[in-house]
């Protein structure tokens, strides 16, 4: 039975971290483009990110204080027992936002739409967004938060099957460019494209595909994988690098999420996530240990999956480590 | 730093700043800041400019640069401020309110993300004698947040909330920024869009546009939206 409290402080721990270190991956990817990119401007916003990161995680604060809108996915074994049940989930997800908000500290950014008012706390009306996801034969909770920006970078269309590959081509260089003059995107990011679904749900695949994906992790349809390798390339190509300027340094890496959709439409969406991409997973065992990684394994075979049935142990013999 | 980042010259800028020292300020210069600044956005502007609040006495002589931003702070049990980082918000939505922002506060110095637009700098900044300072990747909190040595003061806080409050900060090597705007108006941002607009064209040749066409929206790849 894994208790409510333990759900808590894994989440509060999450969210700690997210905030601080940047994850290896990104970093890594990083890294690679300071080496590859000529521009001098776009080079030295790349060399600033990198000593940030650096001063974050031995400082011990945020590495951007823009906490965008700090929110949860939460992924449940389906024979996980949790003693507070979902709704004590939710409430210790709502507890750890509002004490990592004044501990870390974080910029309380969550406003009434409306009235403007700030509880100070990130915590109100649907916030912190909580996405529930399940995994068969597996009897441990997941929880991953995401820090990302909130304001730029994103845009949705309705595009229809004769758009082709060129339509998908032609609106991810729309989004890339139109939020990338300037830098409001904040690039170089990882950058999400859903494909399919309803239209909300597309908006949702785009948004987990760049915030729940790791750099260098490919889609396992090969041709969706090498979709992406050639809109990473295409947004490199633009000739936009960090804050708009002259650069090469624009997609760390694309990641493709698509999901069956309306016979005649194709509803498309774009994310870049932040310069500073954060994120951070633990798994709450049955046994109420907490293992922190940077990998949420959000898209497992079972999320991805097509047929009516699911046969879990064929399955999931399949399934990655 | 490698020979390319070492292209960029380096400036300390002492706050309140002298119109001598903006005169040296070239766009792409890196600026480190020593003194106060403080932070003042929509709820700030709304409060003095629309609701007729007046300045907190002392602000135009302590500090003339207006920092577009919000901090990670967060209030202790006895009354003293954690900052953790500080990151800066997207100018280009105050521009209605700084011709007259400029009038009442004395700001000479403009710190934010994105810049603001040409027309912006050369009908509202020049005349003030202002410069536009902005952010570097807009992520550099953490760096940010070392060069604030302490909270001077915090004004409207209950009413405005932590993220639109106005802060007054103590700043030592505060920075890294960049110079967009000079005292002429000249802009970076504007400049390197330029040079970037120069090869859409090829980028986006042969993708035609898509059947739907939405209302409003413009094929001119060199607008900018702000």
């Amino acid at each position: 039975m894994i208790g409510n409290e333990i759900i808590e402080q894994a989440a509060y721990e999450v969210m700690c971290k997210a905030a601080i270190d940047i994850p290896d991956d990104y970093l890594g990817g990083i890294k690679g483009m300071v080496q590859r990119e000529e521009g001098t401007l776009s080079c030295f916003v790349l060399r600033s990110m990198v000593e940030n990161y650096e001063a974050a995680s031995t400082d011990r604060r945020p590495m951007c204080a823009d906490t965008g809108l700090p929110r949860y996915y939460v992924k449940v074994g389906n024979e996980a027992r949790i003693g507070g049940g979902f709704v004590g989930v939710e409430r210790a997800l709502r507890s750890a936002t509002a004490r990592a908000t004044h501990d870390v500290p974080l910029r309380p950014n969550r406003v009434h739409p409306l009235w403007r008012t700030d509880h100070d706390n990130n915590v109100g009306i649907n916030a912190p967004e909580i996405e529930w996801s399940f995994e068969p034969d597996a009897d441990w909770v997941e929880i991953t938060t995401v820090h990302k920006g909130g304001l730029f970078g994103t845009d949705y269309r309705m595009l229809f099957p004769g758009d082709g590959i060129d339509g998908i081509k032609r609106f991810y260089l729309d989004t890339l460019v139109a939020f990338g003059k300037r830098g409001l995107a904040c690039q170089p990011a990882i950058v999400g494209v859903g494909l399919g679904g309803s239209k909300d749900v597309s908006m949702v695949l785009g948004k987990q595909a760049a915030c729940l994906r790791t750099v260098g992790d490919r889609h396992p349809d090969p041709r969706i994988a090498a979709l992406e390798l050639e809109l990473k390339a295409l947004g490199n190509d633009i000739g936009m690098g960090a804050m708009g300027f002259v650069g090469s340094s624009m997609v760390i890496d694309c990641h493709i999420e698509v999901g069956h959709t309306h016979t005649g439409g194709m509803p498309m969406s774009v994310h870049t996530f932040c310069l500073s991409s954060r994120r951070a997973t633990a798994r709450v065992g049955a046994d109420g240990t907490i293992e922190p990684r940077t990998d949420p394994r959000w898209f497992t075979p079972y999320m991805r999956r097509e047929t009516v049935e699911w046969t879990s142990e064929a399955q999931s013999a399949r399934k990655s480590p | 730093m490698d020979g390319r980042s070492a292209e960029l010259a380096q400036v300390d800028l002492r706050i309140p700043a002298a119109p001598e020292d903006l005169e040296k300020l070239a766009p792409g210069n890196v600026v480190y800041l020593d003194g106060m600044v403080y932070t003042a956005r929509e709820g700030v502007y709304r409060k003095v400019l629309e609701e007729g609040a007046p300045l907190p006495d002392g602000l135009a002589a302590a500090s003339n640069a207006n920092f577009h931003c919000s901090p990670a702070a967060a209030r202790e049990p006895d009354g003293t401020f954690n900052v953790g980082g500080v990151t800066a918000t997207a100018s280009f939505r105050f521009s209605k309110w700084m011709p007259r922002w400029f009038e009442v506060s004395g700001a000479k110095v403009v710190i934010g993300k994105g810049g603001m637009s040409g027309p912006d700098y050369r009908e509202h900044f020049v005349p003030a004698g202002a410069v536009y300072l902005t952010t570097v990747g807009y992520g550099t909190g953490a760096l940010l947040g070392r060069g604030i040595r302490r909270v001077h003061d915090v004004h409207w806080l209950d009413e405005l909330g932590i993220a639109q409050a106005m802060w007054v900060f103590e700043v030592e090597r505060f920075g890294p920024f960049l110079v967009d705007s000079d005292l002429a108006g000249n802009s970076l941002f504007e400049e390197q869009g330029r040079l970037v607009n120069e090869n859409l064209d090829r980028v986006y040749a042969g993708l035609r546009p898509p059947a739907l066409r939405r209302y409003g929206e413009t094929d001119d790849r060199e607008e900018e939206l702000i």
